[in-house]
Parts: structure tokens; C-alpha cells; sequence
């Protein structure tokens, strides 16, 4: 099932594999999406919902599917769901579910603004004798805080079991329900759940694939969720053609989260320092951040830490300054995209970086983005065309259009020249979280420079800049370790000299032994003594012997490929791997056998003794488990970590080892997804009393105005999305003639009975208008898009690419233009996919 | 020893990497007439948006070698859905209609069977234009010459295969030996039939000779922007004469009838 995701318009060519699972294999490819696009035309079924409606599709099916008689007959599906799943664990008996409480769960804060956890905890038994009574280490400040194990009723019949919950929970997501608020006929929701459930189990498993369709809501990070919970219940996890794929294509962007490009995070998914919570010294993060998680494998948090802040500093970070904690920055509250443009607007930011990144199109309500770069000092942008960005300050529409004079904005732009992705050296990590090397084609020209020199340089003068200084604030920078000049034979045949080291920088990802800076073969070799350095623990493997970078592999072998590039982590390609055998260790079946237990097989443990029994995975998958862990193997109530896993806990990175149907602790707006309404939306929400997330995240200021719920101004629902022929904002295909000429113009997707309605005629322009400015557009009156009956209203649907901005030679409007600041809550990602509109026949001045 | 591509529309997602790709290989620039200069613009801005489906190609030329075709199939109440995806262009035909109307043999056949225009011998007369059944070839006013697919002449002759066949994600482009891709296709299409689409179709087997770039189509070719029977001019050149020698024959009897007449009136009549 491929929903919240175009995938053939964008990843053509990751979508060979389900078109070959189509064609050669008998695979049945569902795609759920409001519109008919390049996807539905390849896929066997389509079934359309209104955008914005997701969480009641899927939670539907999850009732659906645990109501069925074949999940209640077929001993698979309990025996999964009781075993590998929280579903039997009891939680806090003062827990409300949105039943009780007209959509909201317990714990919201009387303003409504925020929640507390307290009754979404699960119930413990009594907590363990620590294991040590004096804390000599990080690691013994967690042993001596482990919390009782959670209580479960493997029966499921105990009201406060995670299974009755999430029962009643959806138990009105019924198909009637789907049909009055996705507006999908019964019948074709039907489908999709049967399709769905008939195709898991011992010998099948079905997999759903998804991307910024489901993201980018106020409730995207509850979406994903729910899929994940559905996958669980069906069995579907940690199995060969099954599990949750999130569609990371472009750029090395699960490059650019896993080393951390996000404000929030350090390398690999640590949390940053943060000056609102318990952060002050290093022991209070390990306490606050590790604590809760000690009994999974992040057990060996203090590991991944203290050889993170190793690799920053070198020599400078010792145990006598907590390895450099003190002066590592803290962020002291939302730093992602939206609310800091809203403090560059405010005049609390003077300089921005903006590199390969184009906010001025691309950014939510993006007159106010382009206002807010005017408030700046200076600006450094970047990339190799002239962006909007770049240019804002002398032709963007505010300017052009006169409301705004270039002379009256200050700030200072300078322009850098960027290499292109052809030009680089250096690794990629994309979907499936593979590490492939990214061989350089052809060396920049000029002065374009690459993103690691321009960033390696800028350190190094910085570095100088600093050195003398005896400020606190100076110490992070002056004392980073910045050894990554290249060996010459790495710049033999590069016309620039001084690019940096990719390989260097790889291999301090990687980790290596501080002393004889020899690689780290395994995350498991992590010290919290400071002997070991480590930029992102995920990443360790990746080099296990000087020189030999594994990115570099490439043979594939028609299954899991093991020597095909390094997937993080230890080149484990299905996370959780452990689930693909039953509780004895033996394959649920030969069909979808990977990762098994054999009794027999002869290893070594750590002190050289041979024993008997390993977890064995002939294809060459890594095994996402500990490989000496017998299937009966009881953790100790004591331990952390590996310790206090059992045989049958599958789900490492959870702090009780099992899949979680419901989310005790991690996400701000709830233990369950919910229907909750877009932020704009023409219809009032039919589940709930509450309309929206209540805790999304909004920005109510000047220049941000929102819709009403329902209002008539704008009734029309409008959703923007991307095309196989452009990218993102542009930059790197409107340039293009071969490019342009095949999407020359902002056209806008409609139906032709909206078109009709409007007097909207097929190629002729159109203008689209929020509160927040208004566009023109080409009409493409197509039937792929289609109104919707929701609760007998008709409610229309338009559809707007994004692509277009004033520069280049496809030009258009920018579709930003429209669109508002608010964000789910839990990663601040905008809701660019829906919100609502108006539209008129003409263009934007009036003429036709 | 043909070599030629096999297009299965059924996995096309018309994604238009075989639109690109051509254009890279081959060096060609962005079609003229879908660009034009602005004011104070140093790049010439495009205007070639149809409306017509995500189809701004619009047809082949000189520059355009490759054209991805879309059609939708929608009726009003959405129950029948379909969007068709089809990559066009020349055929290389076994009986070519540029290559037989070219006065100069500019336009030749290699020992690979493919139809190509030597540049350097193509004098501009146009005769092969309307020769071809599908509107391929076309003139360059920048050039002075024809211009199209040329099945990737030198790529095929070192030991590679077509760009667009290498750049197609999903595999719909293939290219190899005619025979081995006949082969792919009719399995293909026994394929397709057994799962319930009995329309689909292999096109190019008789056509003009039999196509070295045949199709499998998934509706009528006549859907797909083809012609049912495509005509190579050069087969009808008996008929076409006889009708030339008939309505010949035609004109100079009616001609002798009309002086026979005027003849006769000249004896005692006014004249005209």
C-alpha cells in the first residue's frame, strides 16, 4: 500500500522494485491518495480520500482487522501481537482515551496547549535491587535507576491492556465512518483492508510505503503511527516484504538526519543539549535522557555520548571536563525552520547560512519568509543559479511589485558559488538507510566549492579566529578536532587541492580507537571512558579496516545484497529482524524465513569460551539482535540494555523490547493517533468535539493570518506536491531547457466540475487565493482529481506543484505564496498538503 | 541481426527520462519554438504549457526525438481509471517511407537495420516528410536539414544500447535484437491477457514492413496517437499512377469533347 506518497513521480527509480514485484511476482499495489497520479496509473487499485483524512482510513483498518475472524482464528496474529507488541501491557488506570474525552486524552494542560504523561504511563511491578550499589561510571547511574518491568495480561481481556484500549479507541472508525469523512465508498475502503489483511500472516507480509503525503500534516508524526501500529498488528514487522518504508530519496536527506542536521539532535538520534530541560551538567543528561530509555539498547547511551563529544574535541574533551559537555551549546527552545524565520522577522536573527535550500519558495507563507530575510544583517546563500533567495532583494515579487523598495532592505547577500552533486566526493545515505559512495564525475568549475570544503574552511578560519580567545562561549569552536586534510593521493585527480577528506570525515562517523586511531568494526566497541571517538553510533561499521569504506561496495544479489553499500545500523537492512522468527526461534514460515535461531551453531563468547546456540542469517543480513540471546532467554529485572532484553524481545530500541501499539512517553499530542481535522479545513470534525491537533503548533502573529473552520471565503481544499519533471523549488531544473520545456508553467490541478462551477476553462489561467496572498496558474481540468461527499457536502480539491518561482526558464508563481506557518507539534514539520482556498476564473490582476 | 527496442507502455510511468536522456546524448537543445526571449532576461523563458495532460512535448521534431504521450481514460463518475503512458518515436521501419521517397540516399539503413540521415548528404527537399506514416521526421530551418531518432547510430556501433533504454527506470524501454525482444513481448503479452486485459496488443509486427521499435499497448493504437494501418507511400506508387495515367486519360478525353464542341460552333455562330 503506497499512501502519502507519489512514488513513481517521485522516486522513479526506486519504483522499478514494486512495479517488478507487480509484473514478475503478483504483488497487489494499492495506492490511497485524493488524486489519480503517475503512481495510481501503475498500481492495481486506487482508492481516493479527502487529503488530510488518513488517521481515519487507517485506524479503520486497524478496526477492521482486529474485529476480523481471521485475526481472531489464525494463531499468527496473537501470537505476534501478545508477544512482540505492548498489547498486553496494562496501563495507568487514570488514562482517558479521546472517548472519554471528546478528543482530547488525559493530562492536557487547562490552557489546552500542552500534555503531561503522568496517566499515559504503563503499571510496573516493584523496582529491582540495583546492581551496584556505588556509581563509579554513566553507565552505573543507569543501573542504579531501573524501573520495575511493566505488568502485562497476555489474556488481552483486562480493560487496562494496550489491546482493549486501542479497541475502543477505534472502535467508531468504522467503513461507514470512512465514507462520511475521507469520502471513500465503503466498498473501496473494504478492499484495501482485506487486500491488506489476507496478505499477511505466516506466509505473506505486506508492506506500506509512504513520504511527505503523510509528513507534512499537523497530525504527520500520528499517521506514521498509525501505520506502524496496523504493520504491528498484522505481524508485519521486522519481515522480509514487510514493515513501514519511508520514502527518503533525495540528497542524502537520512544522511541529513542521522548526522544531524536537525537543531534537535545530535549524531545519531541522541537529544541535543537542551537548556529547558535537566541538562545542566553531563551527569543530569545522562540521567534525564538516558534513564528512560536504559532497559533497550540505548542502554548505552553514555557510550554514544561521551564518543560523540570525543570526536568534536579530541584531546581537549576529558573526563575532568565531561568530555566537553559543559561548553557544547544548548538550544533553549524551537529552532527548526518556521519558528526561526518567525524570530528573523521579529529582527532576533542577524546572519543566516542558507545553503542548497531556498526558503523564499519554498518556505510556508512565503511573502512573509521573503519580508523576514529583509530583517537580516546578512545573508550568505549558497548554490549554483541565482536562487529566489539569492535575488529576493532585487526582484522578488515585493519587490517588483513595488510594495517593498530593494533600497530599503538592508541586508548584505553574498553569493558563493556551489558545486553540484556531480562534482562531489563523498557519501549518500537514502531510503532504507543505505550508505552508498557518491563518486565525483567532474570537478567544479571556477570557484564553486563543494559543501565540505566551503564548511571545513569556514571551521578552520574560525578555528584561528578564535584561538586566542579565554571566553567560555569560544571554547566549542577553538577546540574542535578539524584534522580532515586530504592525503594526496585523495586529490590526485581533483583540480581543487584543499578539498577535505570525505573519508576522514566518514571514518570519524565511523569511530575509531582515540589512541591508535584504528576504525571500530562495531557500535558494540563504544566506550564512555573517552578512548573511543565516534561522530554517529548508527553510522559504526561502515569502516571496520582502514581504507576499506563499505559505501564503496557494490554487488547486488537479488535479496538482501549485504555487499551492496552499508546500511546503518551494522548493515542491517530490516530493522528489528529478530520478529521474523516465532517465539522458539524458527522461521514463521520457509516462505518469508531470514533470521532464525540454531540451537546447534557453535560460538564464541567474549572471554573465548565456545557455547552453543546463535541467531544465524543466511542470506547475510545482519542480525538485529544480540546473536547469543536464546529465544528463552529471561533479561534480568536488573540490567540495562542486551541485559534486561529477553529472548523474545524483539524490538531493541524500545525501552520494554516490544512494538508499540500504544506510546507511553515520546510523542507531545497523544498515545494514539486520532482523526483530527487539517488546521483549515472546510468541514467540521465528525469524530470529535475536538476539531485540530490541539497541540499543533501554530504562530499567531502579524502577517500569519489562519482560516476559520468552514469559512465560506475559503471552501475549497488545496494540497501541493511535487512532479517527476522538477525539483523542489527549482534550483536544479527550471534552469534547464531540457527541463523546463517539459513543465514550463505553474498549472493548477481541478476538476471539471469545480472548473465548471468556476467557469474555470483547460489551459487558460486561474487565480488561487488564501488569506495569505494569491496565485495564478494555468487550469489543467482533469477527472484525476474529483470532489469529495463528505457527510453529504460536496467538498472540492485542488491540486498546485510547488516548483515554480520568478527566476529561471520556467517561471511561475510561487505556490508558498498560499499557504500558512503551522507545524506538527512533534518535529514542527509545516502542513503543506493541506489547507484551504478560493478560486476564480483570470489571473491575479483581473485580465483573463 | 536487427537491433531495434521493445516499448512496453504497461510499465511506462511517463516519467520522460527517455525525453531527457535522448537530448543529452544526442546534444540537442531545447525545442526553438517552445521558448521565447523576455525583457530584461538573459535566458529565453518557456511557453510551450498545453494543457493537454502533463504532455508539453506536443509532437516529434527536429529537436524532440523522443515524445512521451499521455491519455487519460476517466469517466464521469470514476469507476473506469486509467492513465496511459506511451514514449514516441521513429520506428525504424523495415519498409521506410523517408528512407524510400529521399532523392540523394541521404537517408540510409545500417547493417543494425536502423533508419538513419546522414547529415552531411540531406539536401533539405522535404520528400521524406510526408513519406512517413507517423510524422517523425522533421526539418530544422537551423540546420537545413531532417532530423530524428537515429536509434542512437554511434552508441550502438561501440558496443552500448540506446540512451533512453539505459535511462528508463522501470525497464518499458528495452533494447537488443529484435528477435530476443519479439519473444520478451509476446510473453509480455500472453501475460497481460491472462490477467483480464484483452486489449492489450503488440504493435509493429506487420506494420510498414514490421517495426525494429515495436509497442505493447494496452487500447486500440489509434489511442495511442497511431495510425491502424499506416500507410508507406511507396506501396501505393502502382495505384497512384494508375490513378495519375487514369485521370490523365480522363482529362484528355473531356478536353477533346469540350475543342469537338467549340469546333462545330464555329459555323454560323457568335462567338464567345
Amino acid at each position: 500500500m503506497i499512501m502519502g506518497s507519489n512514488m513513481a513521480e517521485c522516486h522513479p527509480v526506486a519504483f522499478r522494485w514494486p512495479l517488478k514485484a507487480k509484473t514478475n511476482h503478483g504483488a497487489v499495489l494499492m495506492h490511497v491518495d485524493p488524486r489519480f497520479t503517475r503512481t495510481s496509473a501503475l498500481c492495481d487499485i486506487h482508492t481516493p480520500i479527502r487529503a488530510g483524512t488518513d488517521i481515519t482510513f487507517l485506524g479503520a483498518i486497524i478496526n477492521h482487522v482486529i474485529n476480523s475472524h481471521r485475526w481472531n482464528t489464525d494463531p499468527f496474529f496473537k501470537e505476534y501481537v501478545v508477544n512482540y507488541t505492548n498489547a498486553a501491557t496494562l496501563v495507568n488506570p487514570d488514562f482517558k482515551d479521546t472517548e472519554d474525552l471528546n478528543g482530547v486524552f488525559s493530562g492536557l494542560s487547562a490552557d489546552g496547549k500542552a500534555y503531561s504523561y503522568e496517566t499515559w504511563s504503563y503499571q510496573r511491578g516493584p523496582k529491582p535491587v540495583p546492581a551496584v550499589s556505588e556509581v563509579k561510571t554513566f553507565t552505573d547511574l543507569l543501573l542504579q535507576r531501573v524501573p520495575g518491568r511493566p505488568k502485562t495480561d497476555p489474556t488481552l481481556k483486562n480493560t487496562h491492556t494496550v489491546f482493549q484500549i486501542v479497541k475502543k479507541h477505534y472502535k467508531r472508525y468504522t467503513p461507514e465512518m470512512v465514507e462520511t469523512i475521507c469520502g471513500c465508498p465503503k466498498e473501496m475502503f473494504l478492499k484495501v483492508a482485506e487486500t491488506l489483511l489476507n496478505n499477511s500472516g505466516r506466509d505473506k507480509t505486506s508492506n506500506i510505503t509512504y513520504a511527505v503525503g503523510w509528513t507534512q500534516h499537523t497530525v504527520g508524526v500520528q499517521i506514521i503511527r498509525a501505520a506502524a501500529m496496523l504493520q504491528a498488528l498484522l505481524g508485519n514487522i521486522g519481515r522480509p516484504g514487510g514493515g513501514v518504508l519511508a520514502l527518503r530519496g533525495h540528497a542524502t536527506i537520512q544522511g541529513s538526519t542521522d548526522i544531524a542536521t536537525l537543531y534537535h539532535s545530535l549524531p545519531g538520534y541522541l537529544n541535543m543539549p537542551d537548556g529547558r530541560k535537566n541538562h545542566e551538567t553531563f551527569k543530569d543528561f545522562i540521567l534525564t535522557e538516558a534513564v528512560p530509555l536504559s532497559t533497550s539498547y540505548w542502554g548505552n547511551y553514555p557510550k554514544f555520548a561521551v564518543s560523540y563529544f570525543k570526536a568534536q574535541w579530541g584531546d581537549a574533551a576529558t573526563k575532568e571536563n565531561n568530555y566537553g559537555y559543559d561548553y557544547h551549546p544548548k538550544i533553549t527552545g524551537d529552532h527548526s525552520h518556521l519558528p526561526m524565520m518567525v524570530d528573523m522577522m521579529n529582527g532576533k536573527i542577524k546572519g543566516f547560512f542558507v545553503m542548497g535550500q531556498n526558503p523564499a519558495v519554498g518556505g510556508q507563507n512565503a511573502r512573509y519568509q521573503r519580508k523576514a530575510l529583509a530583517k537580516l544583517d546578512w545573508m550568505v546563500v549558497r548554490d549554483f543559479f541565482e536562487t529566489e533567495t539569492a535575488a529576493f532583494w532585487r526582484n522578488s515579487p515585493e519587490v517588483t511589485e513595488g510594495e517593498v523598495k530593494s533600497s530599503d532592505i538592508k541586508t548584505e547577500v553574498f553569493f558563493l558559488p556551489a558545486a553540484m552533486v556531480s562534482e562531489m566526493e563523498g557519501s549518500f545515505t537514502n531510503t532504507q538507510r543505505l550508505l552508498q559512495q557518491h563518486e565525483k564525475a567532474a570537478d567544479p568549475p571556477d570557484d564553486a566549492r563543494s559543501d565540505i570544503w566551503f564548511t571545513y574552511h569556514l571551521g578552520k578560519q574560525l578555528k584561528t579566529m578564535y584561538a586566542g580567545s579565554k571566553n567560555n562561549l569560544d571554547w566549542a569552536i577553538k577546540n574542535l578536532y578539524w584534522e580532515y586534510e586530504p592525503e594526496p593521493p585523495e586529490v590526485a585527480n581533483f583540480r581543487i587541492k584543499d578539498e577535505p577528506s570525505a573519508y576522514k570525515l566518514l571514518k570519524e562517523i565511523n569511530g575509531y580507537t582515540w589512541e591508535d586511531k584504528k576504525p571500530l568494526p562495531s557500535f558494540a566497541n563504544l566506550k564512555e571512558d573517552g578512548s573511543t571517538v565516534c561522530g554517529a553510533w548508527i553510522y559504526t561499521g561502515v569502516i571496520t579496516e582502514e581504507g576499506v569504506n563499505k559505501a564503496r561496495n557494490r554487488e547486488g544479489d537479488n535479496w538482501i545484497s549485504p555487499n551492496w553499500g552499508f546500511a546503518w545500523p551494522a548493515n542491517r537492512h530490516i530493522m528489528y529482524n529478530r520478529a521474523s522468527a516465532d517465539l522458539q526461534g524458527r522461521p514463521w514460515s520457509e516462505k518469508k524465513k531470514l533470521v532464525y535461531w540454531d540451537p546447534n551453531k557453535e560460538v564464541k563468547d567474549p572471554t573465548g569460551k565456545t557455547i552453543l546456540g546463535s541467531w544465524v542469517s543466511p542470506s547475510g543480513e545482519g542480525i538485529d539482535f544480540l546473536p547469543t540471546k536464546a529465544p528463552a532467554f529471561r533479561g534480568r529485572d536488573n540490567g540495562i540494555g542486551f541485559d534486561w532484553l529477553s529472548g523474545n524481545d524483539p524490538f531493541i530500541m524500545r525501552a520494554d523490547g516490544k512494538a508499540w501499539l500504544f506510546a507511553p512517553s515520546g510523542l507531545v499530542d497523544g498515545p494514539l493517533p486520532t482523526h483530527y481535522e487539517p488546521y483549515e479545513s472546510p468541514v467540521q470534525n465528525l469524530l470529535h468535539k475536538q476539531q485540530a491537533n490541539p497541540v499543533a503548533k501554530t504562530w499567531k502573529v502579524p502577517g500569519n493570518p489562519y482560516h476559520e473552520v468552514a469559512d465560506p471565503k475559503y471552501p475549497i481544499v488545496v494540497s501541493t506536491y511535487r512532479l517527476t519533471e522538477h525539483h523542489l523549488t527549482g534550483v536544479m531544473t527550471r534552469w534547464l531547457p531540457w527541463l523546463a520545456e517539459l513543465m514550463p508553467e505553474l498549472f493548477c490541478e481541478i476538476s471539471p466540475e469545480l472548473a465548471a462551477e468556476k467557469g474555470i476553462k483547460n489551459a487558460e489561467y486561474m487565480s488561487i487565493e488564501t488569506a495569505r496572498g494569491i496565485i495564478q496558474a494555468r487550469a489543467l481540468v482533469t477527472r484525476r482529481m474529483r470532489p469529495f461527499t463528505i457527510n453529504g457536502k460536496t467538498v472540492h480539491e485542488i491540486g498546485l506543484p510547488w516548483h515554480w518561482g520568478w527566476q529561471a526558464r520556467a517561471e511561475g508563481d510561487v505556490v508558498n505564496n498560499l499557504s500558512v506557518l503551522v507545524a506538527d507539534p512533534n518535529v514542527t514539520i509545516h502542513e503543506g498538503k493541506v489547507f484551504t482556498c478560493n478560486v476564480r476564473a483570470g489571473k491575479r490582476g483581473g485580465a483573463a | 541481426m536487427a537491433k531495434g527496442m521493445f516499448v512496453d507502455t504497461s510499465i511506462c510511468t511517463g516519467c520522460k527520462a527517455c525525453q531527457v536522456a535522448c537530448k543529452e546524448w544526442n546534444e540537442l537543445p531545447g525545442e526553438p519554438a517552445h521558448f521565447h526571449k523576455v525583457p530584461d532576461r538573459p535566458y529565453q523563458v518557456a511557453i510551450n504549457f498545453t494543457g493537454n495532460s502533463y504532455d508539453n512535448t506536443g509532437q516529434l521534431s527536429a529537436t524532440d526525438w523522443r515524445h512521451v504521450r499521455f491519455i487519460e481514460q476517466f469517466n464521469e463518475n470514476r469507476t473506469e481509471a486509467r492513465w496511459y503512458f506511451s514514449s514516441d518515436s521513429c520506428k525504424h521501419c523495415n519498409d521506410a517511407g523517408c528512407l524510400n521517397a529521399c532523392p540523394v540516399k541521404a537517408i540510409v539503413r545500417t547493417d543494425m537495420g536502423n533508419v538513419f540521415v546522414q547529415q552531411d548528404v540531406c539536401i533539405g527537399c522535404k520528400y521524406c516528410i510526408p513519406s512517413c506514416p507517423y510524422g517523425v521526421i522533421s526539418f530544422s530551418e537551423q540546420s537545413g536539414t531532417v532530423h530524428k531518432c537515429t536509434l542512437c547510430n554511434d552508441r550502438i556501433h561501440n558496443g552500448l544500447g540506446t540512451a533512453c533504454a539505459k535511462a528508463c527506470p522501470t525497464g518499458s524501454i528495452s533494447f537488443g535484437e529484435v528477435e530476443e525482444l519479439k519473444k520478451r513481448a509476446d510473453a509480455r503479452l500472453a501475460q497481460l491477457k491472462m490477467r483480464g486485459f484483452t486489449k492489450a496488443n503488440i504493435y509493429g509486427y506487420t506494420e510498414a514492413g514490421s517495426l525494429n521499435v515495436f509497442y505493447l499497448f494496452m487500447d486500440e493504437p489509434s489511442v495511442y496517437g497511431q495510425p491502424e494501418h499506416p500507410v508507406v507511400p511507396q506501396r501505393r506508387l502502382f495505384r497512384s499512377a494508375a490513378i495519375t495515367v487514369l485521370t490523365a486519360v480522363a482529362m484528355a478525353v473531356a478536353a477533346l469533347i469540350s475543342f469537338r464542341e467549340q469546333g462545330t460552333k464555329k459555323n454560323g455562330e457568335v462567338k464567345p
